[in-house]
């Protein structure tokens, strides 16, 4: 595999793509999003449990590239337990380091396994692969709206 | 590749020289991470001759001037350029008349013009228009927007597994209160050649009128609107071997003159006072505005171009490639072709259960190979199919069977990373 290719597609990514984590729909769950990719017809459906500020359980369903599903996997496996504050935090951290924003000598550990992602800033098309479930994730903690696209958010 | 110096040597070769046309395009030529470029997404656009790409430079540097405006001598040496190439564009669609070429932007604004100049003219509330379950997204939400201004009905004509229209439907779609037939020559995300000769001949069973989207098909198949019978048909220069932003709105004479204007403007009316205006004759009444002169002049030599290969030989070429490229996807494991009807143009999609189309896109572009991964603009017809999107490998007459051998490799390859 090329250099560039393989910094996107790293083993934790292939891994998590063929067995992603809280891949089911939790049956508890008081929060819901879906998320919808029009640019390839990815759709994800994410689950949330909130109790008193806490995501307590956390799941998503769909259908997604590996970049996608990796994201959606590792995205649930991380804020599982996090107050909902520190799981948008996160996020934003995530935001920057997909888009290229972040300051990675700096940042890059905070960032822990999500970092196995630096790879997504060189692929401007993938960007939006990466960011689907954690977009839908926000919105289902905002329960801003059902249906999310990432058309207009990237 | 141990078959190189065989394949070279191929008989489809013989048709015509294909090394000389690959030297006639010179994007081909590219490298793209190292690799040579192998441009499978003819769907999606075609690559340009060098003589195309010629001629919007000539135009510029030696031509430019507005058309059917100025006395001057440029004026006239353009508006001469611009209205030879409509007659070659009528000639190769065998129209009837220059009156019957309307320049567009393209196949999706010819289609709006015809949903939005002949549908406001012509459709009421309770009416129904046909179109078929593998129509590219611009023709379908022009009848929507009509249909739903106007409160109408859309029908649309089933596909079946190997994305061959059900045909014995036809009869029940069809009925009175058909008002419109809006139908694709060939699926953009199949293949598939549709009969529309016979869905031409039901339409008109109930005095339907009949909009070709021959975007797809103007590049593998020979067109002639009179053989055909269609009322309108619809294609862009770019997936003929010519410029973006031309398209060419074909339509009976008598329909056209019957229809109002669609966009109001200069080079459109005869007369105008601060009331009232009086239109321009065909074709000019629906060219508001000053034309895409220059590429209007590069599609004529792009039919040029097309016409001294022979749209015949072009299309028995691309066969023999569509064939060869079916028979070495099929071995692969795991992989499934999405549209396998009998009469196919030289589109395969595939799909893997467990790997993403993007991610075979991905990994095919670092071997140099440009393919389409997605919905191809057809999220109905995925929906249909069950999938969110496909992998979609076009040929136009310039691909080779090395580069189907290229492709092979790649998606092996892209197979071994997600086993």
């Amino acid at each position: 595999m090329k250099e560039d290719l393989r910094e996107l597609y790293q083993q934790v990514i292939l891994d998590h793509n063929k067995s992603p984590r809280n891949f089911k729909k939790i049956e508890e769950h008081n929060h819901f999003a879906e998320g919808y990719n029009p640019l390839c017809g990815d759709k994800i459906d994410v689950y949330v449990l909130i109790e008193d500020g806490i995501i307590k359980d956390i799941s998503f369903q769909g259908s997604g590239c590996a970049i996608s599903k990796a994201s959606a996997s590792l995205m649930s496996s991380l804020v599982k337990g996090k107050p909902v504050v520190e799981a948008e935090k996160l996020f934003e951290k995530f935001h920057d380091l997909i888009t290229g924003k972040l300051d990675e000598e700096n940042s890059l550990e905070e960032l822990g396994k999500l970092a196995v992602f630096a790879g997504v800033k060189d692929f401007p098309a993938r960007v939006k692969c990466a960011s689907l479930a954690w977009h839908t994730m926000q919105s289902a903690i905002k329960s801003e709206s059902s249906s999310v696209s990432t058309e207009e958010k990237i | 590749m141990t078959n190189r110096t065989e394949t070279s040597g191929m008989p489809e070769a013989g048709i015509f020289n294909i090394e000389k046309i690959r030297n006639d395009f010179p994007i081909l030529s590219k490298t793209i991470h190292g690799k040579p470029l192998v441009y499978l997404d003819n769907a999606a656009t075609t690559q340009k001759p060098q003589i195309v790409i010629d001629s919007l430079v000539e135009y510029y540097t030696s031509m430019n001037a507005n058309v059917h405006r100025g006395v001057h001598h440029l004026s006239e040496v353009s508006t001469k350029a611009f209205e030879d190439s409509r007659i070659k564009i009528k000639n190769f669609l065998n129209a009837n008349s220059d009156k019957e070429i309307i320049f567009t932007r393209g196949t999706t604004e010819s289609i709006n013009l015809v949903a939005s100049s002949y549908g406001r003219a012509n459709f009421k509330a309770g009416d129904e228009i046909v179109v078929t379950a593998m129509e590219h997204h611009s023709n379908l939400v022009p009848w929507q927007l009509i249909a739903k201004e106007k409160n109408m009905t859309i029908k649309v004509i089933p596909v079946d597994d190997n994305g061959e229209l059900i045909l014995n439907e036809l009869e029940n779609i069809f009925s009175e209160k058909t008002k419109f037939a809006a139908i694709n020559f060939v699926s953009n995300s199949l293949g598939t050649i549709n009969d529309v000769k016979k869905i031409i001949e039901t339409a008109h069973q109930y005095n339907v009128p009949v909009l070709l989207d021959a975007a797809q098909a103007i590049n593998h198949l020979p067109v002639d609107v009179q053989k055909l019978d269609c009322e309108f048909l619809a294609f862009s220069g770019h997936k003929l071997y010519g410029p973006t932003g031309i398209g060419v709105l074909y339509g009976k004479e008598k329909l056209l003159d019957a229809m109002p204007p669609f966009m109001g403007g200069g080079d459109m009316i005869a007369r105008v006072t601060y009331n009232e205006s009086t239109y321009n004759e065909l074709p000019y009444k629906f060219e508001a505005g000053t034309s895409n002169i220059a590429d209007a002049i590069g599609l004529g030599v792009a039919i040029d171009y097309v016409e001294q290969m022979g749209i015949e030989k072009i299309a028995m070429y691309e066969n023999s490639l569509l064939e060869y490229a079916t028979a070495q996807l099929q071995k692969l494991d795991g992989l499934k072709i999405i549209g396998t009807a009998k009469n196919k143009c030289a589109v395969i999609s595939f799909i893997f259960d467990t790997i993403h189309p993007h991610d075979v896109g991905t990994f095919l572009d670092f071997e140099g190979i440009a393919i389409r991964t997605g919905h191809h603009c057809t999220q109905p017809l995925m929906h249909r199919f069950g999938i969110p999107a496909t992998s979609r490998a076009s040929f136009a007459m310039y691909n080779t069977k090395d580069e189907i051998d290229i492709l092979i490799n790649g998606v092996k390859k892209v197979i071994e990373v997600f086993k």
